[in-house]
């Protein structure tokens, strides 16, 4: 019976946080201006990572974790490089 | 599926719980970052997701696999730990690079108006007047 929860319940988490990707794409597609673009980056790798996780609980496997991680470090990266391009017009000076 | 089966009543319970909840969560924070109006303020609904929503989901990894492996399993605290620390330092960087481009369009914006020939009442309420949000 819990197991028959916990899967709805799986399966419903990775709905949302499809939903919230979906939602932070649209920001990076729409968002006026570029700081608006960037924060949607921001929030799409956030949200992407927590997929991650929720499917790694799913699947029972350390792996997505290793994954997960990955997304973290490399989005955290990427968002600094594009804030700073959008402060001083390059990235490396 | 069959993997479930071995978790214990409560802990699949607990699990789920803390999963839909840091889900829900985040999707709050994501929707705030479709409906709020300026960027200064939709820049705070998507940290919802960085602290709760990955606290929760988080948590519940962690009680998933100390349970199903019966021995304690941390390392997701990784994930937490970096978040918590990167999540400012991103957003700290791009509001000053916002703030930074508000006030060279400002300046920009004042410096056009000065070379115009219109009269000096009708600069300042143009000015006050312009929306927050143009490209």
């Amino acid at each position: 019976m819990s197991a028959i929860f916990l899967t709805w319940s799986l399966g419903l988490a990775k709905i949302f946080l499809a939903l919230a990707m979906g939602i932070a794409a649209f920001r990076v597609l729409r968002g006026p201006r570029a700081q608006d673009r960037v924060a949607g980056l921001d929030a799409l790798y956030v949200n992407a990572m927590l997929l991650a996780l929720t499917f790694g609980i799913a699947a029972g496997d350390t792996l997505y974790f290793e994954a997960a991680l990955i997304i973290a470090l490399l989005g955290f990266v990427g968002t600094v490089a594009f804030a700073k391009f959008l402060l001083r017009g390059e990235v490396i000076e | 599926m069959n993997e479930f089966a071995k978790l214990p009543d409560w802990a699949a319970i607990i699990i789920a719980i803390l999963i839909l909840a840091g889900a829900a969560t985040t999707l709050i924070g994501s929707l705030g970052l479709w409906r709020l109006n300026s960027f200064y303020e939709r820049l705070h609904a998507p940290t919802l997701g960085t602290t709760l929503g990955t606290g929760c989901i988080v948590l519940a990894s962690m009680l998933c696999f100390s349970v199903l492996q019966t021995r304690l399993v941390l390392h997701e605290i990784l994930i937490a730990i970096f978040v918590t620390v990167t999540t400012p330092i991103t957003l700290m960087i791009l509001v000053r690079a916002a703030l930074f481009r508000d006030s060279v369009e400002r300046a920009e914006t004042l410096s056009n108006m000065h070379d115009g020939s219109h009269p000096a009442t009708s600069e300042l309420e143009v000015n006050h007047s312009r929306p927050p949000e143009a490209t």
